[in-house]
Formats: structure tokens, sequence, C-alpha cells
């Protein structure tokens, strides 16, 4: 007969043994993922940390010889005759560019996106797919392929064009190419289905029996779809807003084809400087400002939802 | 809108709601008749229940009155007004929905308070009426919690408080005491038929448990496969039932073969009753009902009036023990036998002779 609680394991042993394998098995499985971030990630992002306090090179590079420039640069500029500081009123305008190109794009997808998630979550869940489909095609071409097609509908004898000519609507071409239109409207084409799919899952989780509660209580369509469904599908609004808002600050390949030399978006501008520019300081340290502008947003955005999340669900 | 018509009318048989030659068809793959030619009068301040098994279409009447979907054929009236082609929310009509459907990012008073605002009541009387509801419903320290935070019997309770605020003339109920548990339900029962009488709108009320409608209701229709088999009071769909249908969906019965002749039926089993010959029925060969707790049986020979069987089975469940029997027809018969203090008479023994009397009154001709 063994005594009570005589067993062969201290208590607790093996519950520690089960948790210590468990943790070894998660960290083995995430190895992979972790080089890549910390080599592909986090290694350039110091690289650039490192860059933008460092003085440019004569043939674009860095000097390492440490300076503010860089950073000063991102706001101030010196002026080439007199030496005195003045506003970089160029980056100012491009910045100011950006953003509210990227907000009004935000806009634009919002009011093509929503009633699209809404048409796709309401059709019969056999069809939903086939849409779903439809709407992700897009992301199956190059960025490039699909910004250089519409390039070739909106040129100045491109299909619009041509065919508004033929019809006698206008006289001479549109000139829409190298346009903030052309941005606007190429980006908005571009980001619109990272706009549909939150809002699609948003709307499929919605509960119908909500909106036939708000109409048996005498609300019409509309007020129905302001008071019930609006607040109900809003963390789908605000996801699609942030993953159509954040790629937009920072777009590069859209803005360069359809807005040309002249219409400068903030991706643009970095690239120049570590192109012609050759100021390769300047071009980290807006960078990385940009970087901060997008966390703040994200932070902003995690900080609001889980608000209304904790206002009780 | 005249939602808020005070709707208490001496008048009993004025009718609230008229459902006229009302078919539903849904078409999808394959068509389904969810409703087939159904009419039926509701009458004012009345507890009226849609009683049936699930897929009967008692829902679908339901949300037809409520104006969800419209009707294939047929019109619905409410008050001698044809709303047939008004929008759900042009109908004086409130629903409290089978999931209760609360919003969920509203607290106890914001859901209460909708309908008014959309009514466009000033503010001052909607939150009087929000007022006066928490207060029908106990649920006044709640009022400023989260939909989610709440049990579901608290949610079953704002959920007719929101249905009622807005004063309806008609309000549906869902089956809204199905999600609860057993004693819940039980108070629910009770608190339903009280706030009934205390507000006098009338209850349109869907259910698949029988007992509930027989408890609560003033008038019952019993629905089977898109059609309404009978409408009365419950005492009258209890030992009156039309159809075997009927009988069989609420309550015990026995069915028995038997011949009807002028007004009188005699069993194949014995013995000759009174009984009462629902329309439709001529004189032969008819099924009858008895109530397993309106025979009686004690062990030994029939005598006279009396009916022969052996007892197969014996089965005691707390206030009653059901005797089951093999007649001399072969046809099974139930008995329920009030259980009475210990030492008083025992149930017949399993294999013994027994005898069955029945009461007078007690055999109800049936149509099918």
């Amino acid at each position: 007969m063994s005594e009570m609680g005589a067993t062969p394991y201290p208590p607790g042993e093996l519950e520690r043994e089960a948790r210590a394998a468990d943790t070894r098995r998660r960290w083995l499985l995430s190895l992979p993922a972790l080089v890549i971030i910390i080599f592909a990630a986090a290694g350039p992002l110091l690289v650039m940390v490192v860059y933008s306090f460092l003085t440019p090179g004569d043939y674009g590079n860095v000097k390492w010889q440490f300076s503010l420039e860089g950073w000063t640069n991102t706001i101030v500029q010196r002026d080439i005759f007199d030496d005195t500081l003045i506003w970089a009123d160029a980056h100012l305008s491009i910045f100011w560019r950006s953003l509210s190109l990227s907000l009004i794009t935000t806009l634009l997808t919002l009011i093509f996106g929503v009633p699209t998630a809404w048409f796709i979550a309401t059709q019969p869940p056999g069809k939903r797919e086939f849409w779903l489909f439809l709407v992700t095609v897009p992301f199956w071409t190059n960025l490039l392929v699909r910004t250089i097609a519409i390039q070739e509908l909106i040129r100045s004898e491109g299909v619009i064009n041509l065919v508004l000519l033929k019809l006698g609507i206008i006289d001479a071409p549109l000139q829409m190419m190298f346009t903030d239109f052309a941005i606007g409207f190429g980006m908005t084409y571009v980001y619109l289905p990272l706009m549909v799919l939150p809002v699609y899952a948003a709307v499929d989780k919605l509960d119908f029996r909500l909106v036939e509660a708000a109409h048996d209580l005498y609300a019409s369509r509309w007020t129905a779809f302001r008071r019930v469904i609006l607040p109900l599908i809003k963390p789908g609004i605000i996801a699609g807003s942030i993953l159509v808002f954040i790629p937009c600050l920072g777009a590069y390949v859209t803005p360069r084809v359809l807005g040309g030399g002249k219409n400068l978006m903030f991706g643009n501008l970095i690239e120049l400087q570590f192109g012609q520019g050759r100021n390769w300081p300047l071009g980290a340290a807006l960078s990385l400002m940009l970087m901060v502008a997008v966390m703040v947003a994200l932070i902003w955005y995690v900080r609001v939802t889980s608000r209304e999340q904790a206002d009780g669900r | 809108m005249d939602a808020t018509t005070n709707t208490q009318d001496s008048t009993t048989d004025a009718i609230a709601v008229e459902v006229d030659h009302v078919s539903k068809i849904f078409r999808g793959e394959q068509e389904v008749r969810a409703l087939d030619d159904v009419s039926v009068g509701i009458r004012k301040n009345e507890f009226f229940t849609l009683l049936g098994p699930s897929g009967c279409g008692k829902t679908t009447l339901l949300r037809l009155i409520a104006g969800f979907e419209p009707p294939t054929m047929g019109a619905i009236r409410l008050g001698g007004r044809d709303i047939s082609r008004l929008p759900p929310n042009q109908r004086p009509v409130n629903t409290v929905f089978q999931n209760y459907a609360l919003f969920p990012h509203m607290s106890v008073a914001q859901n209460i308070a909708f309908g008014l605002e959309m009514l466009g009541k000033p503010k001052a009387e909607v939150q009087k009426t929000v007022d006066e509801m928490l207060r029908l419903v106990r649920m006044e320290e709640l009022k400023n919690r989260r939909t989610g935070e709440i049990s579901g019997g608290q949610q079953q309770r704002v959920a007719l408080a929101r249905a009622l605020a807005p004063h309806p003339e008609v309000l549906l109920l869902d089956e809204p005491l199905s999600a609860l548990d057993l004693k819940l339900r039980k108070d629910m029962q009770i608190e339903l038929k009280r706030l009934q009488s205390e507000t006098g709108i009338t209850f349109i009320f869907v259910t698949h448990d029988q007992e509930e409608a027989l408890t609560m209701s003033d008038r019952i229709a019993v629905m089977s496969a898109g059609k309404i088999l009978q409408v009365g009071p419950p005492r009258d769909i209890y030992e009156r039932p039309a159809e075997r249908f009927v009988a069989n969906f609420i309550g015990e019965s026995n069915f028995l073969d038997a011949t009807l002749a002028g007004g009188k039926a005699t069993l194949a089993a014995g013995g000759t009753f009174d009984v009462h010959v629902p329309e439709g029925v001529r004189d032969g060969k008819v099924s009858v009902l008895v109530r397993p707790e309106h025979a009686t049986v004690h062990a030994g020979e029939a005598g006279e009036r009396e009916i022969a069987g052996t007892v197969e089975n014996v089965v005691y469940s707390g206030e009653a023990t059901v005797v089951h029997l093999r007649l001399a027809t072969g046809e099974a018969m139930k008995a329920r036998l009030s259980n009475a203090p210990q030492g008083g008479e025992a149930a017949p023994e399993t294999g013994s002779a027994a005898a069955v009397t029945i009461a007078p009154g007690a055999v109800t001709v049936l149509r099918d």
C-alpha cells in the first residue's frame, strides 16, 4: 500500500513539462518567420535610421559623418544663393497632396465599396464566391500592368477620349493623364478591393433580423441604415479605410505612371532622393516620417476600435 | 400612422386582424407552399395563439402580418383597413423576435426608445414612456446596460418593452419563450398574460408548445402544413378537437374505432356514448378520441358499461400513473390515474385483466 500522495512525480511537474514542451514547439514553428522579419524588416529599418543621421555622399550613398540635415531638410531647406533657411514648400505641398489624395481615394472607395460589399453579402451563398472572385481578380495581375492599362483608358488618344470625340460630346481630347484626377482615379481602382473585402466581412456577419427589427419599429430604409446597419458594420468600414489610406500615402507606381513627373506623391519624393536627388539621408528621414505617420494612424485605429469593443458588444 | 391609438375597445368582437384567403409560396429550388389559403379573424384585445409543429407556416403568417414578406395571394386587413401593401415601418404592429433581435450597440433604454424616436415623439414623451416600460417589465435598474451584458430572461423583457413602447395595435410574438429554461418560461408565461391584460393590446403569439398555448391563450389556431385546422378556445381545442392531427398534437390521446349512428357512437371495443359530432361527419365508421385522464381502470373482470383489457405496462410519473392496456379488439389504450396518497388504491398489475371505465361525455368524434 502506498501512502497518500506518494506518486512518482512531485506536484505540478507534469504540467510544467508539458508547458515547456509547448513553448519550445511554438518557438520552433515561428523561427523561420522571425528570421525573415529580423533580417528583411528590422535590419533595413535600422539601416534607414542610421542613414538618416549621416551626410549625403557626392554621388549618392552616404558619408560616415554625423548630421541632422537629413531631418531638418524634411521641413526647411537652405537657399542655394544666400544660404538662408526657408520652408521646404515643395515637400510640404507634396505631403499635403499625398494626404488629400489619400483621403479622397479612401472616400471614393467607401462610396463605391460599401454598396458593392452590401450587394455581394446579400447574394445567395452560392453566388457570393463568384462576385468575390471578380473583386479580387485585379490582384492577380501586376500593379504596373494594370496601371498602364488605365493609362490606355484615359490618355489623350485613349479609349474614353476617342469615344467621347466620336459621339461628339467633346471637340478636343480631355487632358486626364498627368493630373491629380488621374492619380485619384487610378488609386481608387487599385485599392477598391481592400475596401470591399473587410466591409463584405462585416456585412456578412450582420444579423439581418436587426434590420427587420428596425423596420418593424418604424424606421425607414435610410434611418435603419444610419441607426442600425452603419454602427454595426463600422469596424469593417474603419478596417477598410485604414487598409486603403495607408498604402495610398506611400503609393509610388500609380502616381508615377499616371501623374507623370510633376504630380509627385510622397512615395515619389522619397524615390527621388535616392535617385536623381542623391540625398540618401533626406530620403531615409522622409520614409521614416511616413512610417511614423502610418503608425500613428494605426494606433489611433486600434484605440478607437478597442474602446468601442469595451463599450460592450 | 395611428400606432398610439388606444385600442381598449369594449366590443370584444371587433376584428383587429383579418387574414383573408392568404397563400404564401416560396419559390426556390423547389416550390414551398408555406401558407395554403388561410383565413382567420383575430379579435381586439385577444391573446391569440398560432400553434403547430415547425414548418407548419405559423411564423410565415406572423411575418406576413408584420409586413416582412408580401403574400402570394390574399389580403391582410388591420382594423378593417387593407395593409397588404404597407411596408413594416408603416404598420402599427410590432414584433417580439424569436431571438429578440435587440440592437447590440445600444443600451436597454435606447433599445426601448428606438420605436418612439422613429415615430418622432417629443423627447420628454419618449423619456416618460421608456421609464413606464422599464417599470412594466421590471428592468429599471439595468436601463443603462448593453444588451449583451444582461441575461436571456432580461433580454426577453427588453424585447417585450421595446415592442410595446410605441403602443402598437397588435403585438406579434414569434416563439419568444423558446430560448428560456423551463422555470423562467413558466414565469414569463404569467408575465406575458399580465402585460397583455394591463396594456389591452391584441397579442398574436406563435409557439410549438401546446402547454404554453393552452395556458396563455384566449383562442388557439392549430396549424399544419400551411393550413389552419381548427380555431377555438383552449378548452374546445383540447376537449373537442375536430381532427386527429389536432388531438394528437395537443395532449395525450387514445384513438379508437367506433360506429356513429344518430349522435351516438358505439366503440368497437364495447360501450355506447353520447357524442358531439363535428360538421361534415356522417354516420358510419369513425375514429373517436378518449383522453387518457378521462378513463379509469380497475383490476378484475369488466362489468356493464366497462371495457375489458389486459394491462401491458404501468408507468409511474409522479402525480399520475399511466396504465397501458390492450383491448379485446387489439387496440392499444392508455388510462391516466391520479396518484392517491400512499395506502390508496393501487394500479392494476402488469399482465392482469382489467376493466376500463370511460367518463360520460369523454368520447369525441374526429373528422379524419
